[in-house]
Order: C-alpha cells, then structure tokens, then sequence
C-alpha cells in the first residue's frame, strides 16, 4: 500500500481471518482518510466489540473502543463535546443492529454528525459463527441449528424510515466503490449509515464473495435518492441488493448544532473555564 | 378515636406542621409559598414530603418544622395537621395522637374534635375552590404572626406570572386565611417560637439542587440522564441550568446510553455525571466496569430508593450500597461517597469531579429520597475559594494512554489536544491502548497498575465525623442521610456517654477505625436497610462485627423520635 498517515509505520497485527471482507474495507477506508486529507489528531474511530469492532486498532487515529453494542452513545458524546473532531464509528451486524439497537433508533433520532459503518456479514464473526439480525432465512448454525426463522432486519428499510439523512450500502468486493460512498458519508453533515457487505469466510459459507457479487447491483445516475417514498421501495428490494447511497436528506440540522452551548461560542468544552459566579448567581436566589 | 383537642394549645420553640392532601390537591403549592414566607418571616425551617407514586389521587403529605433554633431532621410527631381530603387521617393516623390538632373543613374530614377552618368554602366565595390552599397557607402564616403585607406581597410575586386576576385572587386568599390565622393565635393557639434575625441570608435547597449545584461547581458540563424517581430532580435542575451555564444535557433512550454517553464525553475532555437510581443504576453496571478498565473519570449519582425491582417508587431507603459497591464485572478501584446533609450533598458533588479526574476511577454520588426531597435554611455555601482542577494534559507525538507509572495514574491526555493519539480500549491493553493477551507480562502489570491507585486515593478520604461524648461507652454507627435525624436524637437522649460516628466517605474506608470501636463498649449500627450493608464492610474493614443494629427499610426515613426509643436501650443505665 502507498504511503497513507493512517497507516501504522511498523507491521501490526491483525485478528482477523486470512481472505477475510475487513481487510478490503480496511483498505477502502485508509484511503477514503488520506483522500478526504483529514489529520490524525482530528479522528476518533469508535467501537463496541467483534471482529469489525477491531477496526480502530488497525487505523493510526484516536480510539474510543468500548463495548459491545454501545458504540453511539460515546460517539455522540465525543462529537457533542468536540465538534472539530471527525468521529467514525465501527461496527459489526450484531454488535449494531442487535445488542446496540436501541442507541441505533434513538441515534437516528439524535442525528449527530458523525459515520457510521457497519461490516455486515449476516453473522456473529467473534462468538464464531451464530446467527446475527441479517443472517438470512434458512441458514443454519450450531446455534438456529434447524435454520433461522426469524425474519432478517433490513437496516436500509429501517433507516430510510428513520429518515436518516445518509443512508448507503456498498460492498467489500469493491473497494473502490466502497471507499467512494465512505468519503461521501465521512463528508455528509449528520448521521450517516453505510452497511457494508462483507464475506465471512470462516463462519459464513453461504454469502461469500461471489453471493455478495451475485446478488448486488449499483444504482444508476438515474435514481434519486432524495425521494423518500422511492428511497424506501429501494431499501425493501432484496437479492438483489441495490448498492450506492439510497437515501440522501440534506436538511437536517445535526444533534451538536442544535446545542445551546454552541450557540454563541464554537469553542469545544474541554477549552472553555467555567465561571463560577453562575454558581453564585443561582444560590444567591435561593435566599 | 379523638383527633386532638381543640382549646388552650400551646406550642413552644418547635412546631411541627403537617399538610396532606391527594396527588393534585396542591400541597407542594402550599409547602413552596409557606417555607419561603416563614423564612423570610425569620424562622428556621425544615421540609420533607413523602409521596405516592401518581399523579392523582391518594395521600400526600409534607412535614414543616418551624422553630427558634436549626432544625434539619424528620420528626414523626404532627402538632398541627392540616389534610385537605379524608383518606389524609388514616394514613397518618400512626404519627397522630391526642396532642395533634386538627385544621380543617369539618364536613370533608370529619375528625372529631377538629379546629373547622372552611378553606374551600372562603375558596368558593372568591370564585374558584382551587384557592383553598392558599387559604391554609395563609392560615398557617397568621398563626405564626408573619406581617399580613409580607403575605399578600409574597403570595403576589409567587404567582407573578399568572393572570392578574389569578394573582389578585391569591392574595386575596391568603389574607383570608391569614386573618384567620391571628385569631387563631389570640384565642386558641398560642404559639412561643422565636425569629432569629440571623439566618436572612440563608438560602433553602433540597438536596436534588444541592447534587446539582455540587456538581456545575465540580465543572460538570455534561448530564446524561434517564427519568427515574427520586434522581429526577438533578436532571430537571441541570436542564434549567444549562440556560445560563455551558452544559449539554441530554435525556438518553436507557440507562445503557446513559453511562456510555458520560464516559464518550469525559474521554472527549468533558466532565461529565450520569444520574439515576438503582434500576437504573443496574443496567449501567457493564458501564461501569468499562470506565475502571479504560481508567475514564466518571461521576455517578445513584439516589436510592426501596427494592428490590420496582420496589416503591417514592420512598427511601439505604439499600443500594451493595450494589453501587460491588457494580461492574473484573477488579478495578473506585470511590464512594455519601453526602450526610444538604451542604455535604453540595461539597461532595463538587468534590466528586476532582477525585474522578485525579484518579481516573468512577466516583458514585449515594443519596436517597429523603436527601433528595428536603430541605432546611442553611448558611449560603462559600464558593470564593472554589477552583475547578485541571488534570488533563495537552499530548506530545509519543503520547501513550497507559503509560505505567508509580503512582498507577497515566497522564490523561483527550483527542485533539495535542499532537498525540489517545486510544482507549475495553479490552485489556498496552501502554499504548491497543488490545493485547499478553497474559506473561501486560495483563499483570495493568492489573496492578489500576489497583496501585486505591494508595493515593486513601490519601483524599474524608475521615467520619465524631459527634458527642469524648469518653463514650456507646458508639452510633451511621452514614449518609441519616446524620442530622441521629444528631438530634442523640441531643435529646442528653447522654455523658454517646457518641456518634458518621461516615459520608464510605469506600475505600480510611484506616482507623478500628480504634474508634475499640473504645466503645457498645456499638450499634443504623442504617436504611435490612441488612446492614455497611456493618458488613465496617467488619471486613476492622474485623468487628457489629450485632447490634437499627434497620429501617419500610420506605420512610428514620424519625428523631423513633430513633430516641431505639437507641436508648443500647445506653448504659445510670
Ligand atoms: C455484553 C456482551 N455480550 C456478548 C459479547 C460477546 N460478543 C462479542 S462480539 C459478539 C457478536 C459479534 O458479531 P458482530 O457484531 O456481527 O461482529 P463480527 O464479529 O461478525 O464482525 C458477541 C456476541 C460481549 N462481548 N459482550
Ligand atoms: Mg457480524
């Protein structure tokens, strides 16, 4: 790989599986980085726990990785405390659309400014091998050991209802691509979706990269991602997939510009003094 | 039965009011507009409600002590009840007794022997029965011989913002009943309390604002909060001050988000508090642990209430201990504190931010209810001498998080600040943050790196107070809220030979205590809860086990009376 400042100097290394679908999207986002010319000092990669999860350790940039499932809360504190900060977040279909779920509807509600990625392989990687809330209808596992029958989650469908205002899907086959809709995501100004296809060879035999490739297609210059109700019909059409950024709201204002603290002063928190006469203020009403 | 009697009462020096009415009736009206108008009237005042958990309907009452000198604790006795609805007697009845007088609408209550004041009638006259209370505020001013003009003024401002004629209404009602009141006093009551000049420039605060006020002066600018009785308060008194102050408050969707949105801000460099009780508390527990291991400062308030689960909602209780204590899978230190009074609740929540910071451990606040829902006048807090410390440093390229130091404490360095990288890691980690299993060397060393902090944090504990005899033979054992109730009954109980010993420090607990039991002969221990949660790390501590106990855990805080009769069978016979 080219010289890319967040890219570690030394070898490093990584827990994840030979031919792994992390290692493309790895390199998808090393590059989105160097591209978007961001600095190091000013990203803070965030994570819960499982194999995606692992993505800051391998990206030479702040990290806040914490635990499973819980990746947005410090995310969105992280960006409301700093703003100046470009604040990713890393995460995997369980640790996200599972365990993390609810931080996910109600992030969606927050809006925050900040990216969020999800390596969607239909499968628990880390625990090795469960069904997770994508895992598809009839797959069997030593867990769902007569196959899955719980409806999979469709995160794009979900999203657009959410109306958040960048939602995408792309695919770890095609780093180019996906490195393209990262940049657009990183740039988009609130909370931004992109689910990533991406093949599981160890513990998921039945959507590999020729699965993913088979069932997918891109959306054309044609389609408008603008259109919700359109955005929404896309996002429910499954294999195959569309890929590309499906939903695009360009009109709401992110959870930190609607902070009163920011109002009149853009300053992150941890510059500013407190004024202890406030204190003095309040009691002195208190007589 | 004979509610009371309703000739030649007298009250001297201490005077214990009680109005009790149903969920809506307006006793929080009443209680708001009566304590500030008696203080300003020059007395000193104790408040404390207790509550149901609805927003209609059943009993709710609120105790209001007005005396010549300091009073700051419940009391069980009722000298003057006012009940605004019938069911008020029966639940009251336990605290009632032929000493109790009774004021109110005869017909609608319908106790014999009751003084009849027609609050809702003299309501009705002035268009609306809803100025009833205002009525009874009145009533109860006139009998303390507050100035009619500071009444009606006070009532006015009280309702500034209402429509004027509302407002003129009000003050209308409260002359009524104030007129009502100075005949009272002439004929029937006869009142003996003294105004102490002195106390002008206190201020009133419950200990929800106290918690609040503690931590905006700790440099807390981040609350995160999700709605839960009795923590409710702090998150409500935050929010109003974020309209001056530079907070970002946020109601998060579960208690969850909660802890890990505290600990994303700190790590961001702010200061930020999650407040809440002990469900809530329950479901931060993996959060908790995550603080320990990344060695994030952080500020927890955890007002207690009965449980288990649900348990009741809007009582008191001391159980939680435990959980706070023990919350959080794996081995990490960490610092408890729990404020004694309201001006304790203030100084420890300031407080708690700094020891966060220094040490970077979590730092739990531990009320409860009752500390949380009352109030006394006290002296105005000094705030002059009030600095916020900076822990934080501005990082260098070769910046590493957990850099191993003597002490335990890495140079705590934030994202953005410096040219360095912070990386922090749930897992087990390096100098440097990333994930490791290097279970030979690193493992050990992380391990014994957090722990080596408890030494410096056993520097900062706040040692117990000692109260009473020098030369005791008996020793009270207490902590937290239940300081000023156990103050009083020991000062009833007049004894040469009591003393009490009471913690608001409670973990890691200083050395030295053992020396303080060793020179009791008798040692009892009273706390809020059915076990003696602190009585089992007093003997893990000092190796005594203390057998006698005082427990309280029916939802109510402990009274000075009760505490009198319990406390004086431990009390050597002279
Ligand atoms: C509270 C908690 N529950 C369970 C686990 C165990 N766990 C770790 S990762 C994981 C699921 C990982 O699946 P996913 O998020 O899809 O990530 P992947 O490994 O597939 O990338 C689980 C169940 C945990 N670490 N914490
Ligand atoms: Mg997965």
């Amino acid at each position: 790989m080219t010289a890319n400042r967040f890219n570690f100097e030394q070898t490093i290394d990584i827990a994840w599986c030979p031919g792994c679908g992390n290692y493309a999207i790895r390199r998808a986002l090393l590059a989105a980085l160097e591209e978007l010319g961001l600095e190091r000092e000013k990203v803070v990669m965030v994570s819960g726990i499982g194999q995606a999860a692992k993505m800051p350790q391998y990206i030479n940039a702040h990290f806040f990785n914490g635990l499973h499932g819980r990746a947005l809360p410090p995310a969105t504190a992280i960006k409301a405390c700093n703003p100046d900060l470009t604040v990713i977040v890393e995460s995997g279909d369980g640790d996200m659309y599972g365990e993390g779920g609810n931080h996910f509807l109600h992030a969606t509600r927050r809006n925050p400014d900040i990216t969020l990625f999800v390596h969607d392989n239909m499968i628990y990687g880390l625990t090795k091998g469960q069904a997770s809330p994508t895992t598809r209808l009839g797959m069997k596992t030593p867990v769902q050991v007569e196959g899955v029958f719980e409806k999979p989650l469709n995160p794009m469908a979900l999203a657009v209802s959410l109306d958040v205002p960048f939602v995408a899907r792309a695919s770890a086959a095609d780093i180019d691509q996906t490195k393209e809709i990262m940049k657009r995501a990183i740039l988009h100004r609130g909370f931004s979706l992109v689910d990533i296809f991406q093949p599981c060879v160890s513990f998921n035999k039945f959507n590999t990269f020729k699965w993913f490739k088979d069932n997918s297609y891109y959306l054309d210059d044609a389609y408008d991602p603008t259109d919700r109700v359109g955005a929404f019909r896309k996002a429910l059409e499954e294999e195959p997939f569309p890929l590309g950024i499906i939903y695009l709201n360009n009109d709401r204002a992110p959870f930190e510009e609607n902070l009163p603290v920011y109002r009149h002063d853009k300053r992150p928190l941890y510059q500013r003094d407190f004024p202890m006469e406030i204190i003095r203020d309040i009691l002195k009403q208190k007589t | 039965m004979v509610w009371g009697k309703a000739v030649a009462h007298i009250i001297k020096e201490d005077l214990s009011v009680v109005l009790a009415g149903e969920a809506g009736q307006g006793i929080q009206t009443i209680e708001a507009i009566l304590t500030r108008l008696l203080k300003r009237g020059g007395f000193n005042i104790f408040a404390t409600k207790e509550y149901m958990s609805r927003v209609r309907g059943g009993v709710n009452s609120t105790e209001i002590r007005i005396a010549s000198h300091k009073v700051s604790a419940f009391l069980d006795r009722i000298d003057i009840l006012i009940p605004l609805n019938r069911e008020s007697l029966p639940h009251l009845a336990y605290r009632t007794g032929e000493n109790t007088l009774i004021i109110g609408e005869k017909d609608k209550i319908g106790a014999q022997g009751m003084l009849d004041v027609p609050f809702t009638k003299i309501g009705l006259e002035l268009g609306n029965a809803i100025y009833a209370n205002v009525v009874a505020v009145g009533m109860v001013a006139g009998l303390l011989g507050i100035d009619r003009t500071l009444c009606s003024d006070y009532t006015a401002e009280y309702f500034a913002r209402q429509p004027e004629d509302v407002r003129l209404k009000n003050r209308e009602a409260v002359t009524r009943g104030h007129e009502i009141g100075v005949n009272l006093a002439r004929e029937t009551i006869w009142i003996e309390i003294k105004r102490d000049p002195g106390i002008a420039g206190d201020i009133m605060i419950t200990g929800g604002e106290a918690v609040a006020l503690g931590a905006l002066a700790g440099g807390c600018n981040y609350l995160c909060a999700y709605p839960m009785s009795p923590a409710t308060s702090v998150l409500v008194n935050m929010a109003d001050y974020s309209k001056r102050a530079d907070i970002i408050v946020e109601q998060v969707e579960d208690e969850v988000g909660v802890v890990n949105m505290a600990i994303g801000a700190w790590y961001a460099g702010a200061r930020a508090m999650a407040s809440t009780s002990g469900g809530g508390f329950a479901l931060m527990t993996e959060g908790i642990s995550l603080a320990g291991a990344i060695e994030t400062p952080l500020v927890v308030h955890v007002a207690q209430r009965p449980g288990p689960a649900t348990g009741l909602p809007t009582r008191t209780e001391q159980g939680d201990l435990n959980l706070v204590l023990y919350a959080g899978h794996g081995v990490f230190p960490r610092i408890i504190l729990a404020p004694r009074s309201i001006e304790d609740a203030f100084i420890l929540s300031r407080k708690a931010f700094d020891l966060a910071d220094k040490h970077q451990v979590p730092v739990f606040i531990l009320t409860d209810q009752y500390l949380m829902d009352s109030y006394y006048n006290t002296p105005l807090f000094a705030t002059e001498e009030l600095r916020i410390g900076k822990y934080v440093t501005e990082t260098k390229e070769d910046y590493a998080r957990y850099r191993l130091t003597e002490n335990g404490v890495s140079p705590r360095g934030i994202p953005g600040h410096g040219s360095g990288i912070v990386r922090v890691d749930s897992d087990e980690h390096d100098e440097g943050g990333f994930i490791t299993e290097d279970f030979i060397e690193t493992r050990n060393r992380m391990v014994e790196k957090r722990l080596r902090k408890f030494d410096a944090i056993r520097e900062d504990i706040v040692t117990p107070i000692l109260r009473g005899a020098r030369d005791y033979k008996t020793l009270l054992i207490g902590w937290g809220s239940t300081f000023h109730a156990l103050s009083e009954a020991m000062d009833r109980l007049d004894r040469k030979d009591v003393a009490m010993l009471h913690f608001s420090w409670l973990y890691p607990l200083p050395t030295g205590i053992r020396e303080y039991l060793a020179r009791a002969q008798t040692i009892v221990i009273i706390e809020g809860n059915a076990t003696a949660q602190f009585g089992d790390q007093l003997k893990l501590a000092t190796g005594v086990d203390i057998g006698n106990r005082i427990l309280k855990y029916n939802g109510m805080p402990f009274s000075v009376e009760e505490l009198v009769e319990k406390i004086r069978p431990y009390t050597v016979r002279s």
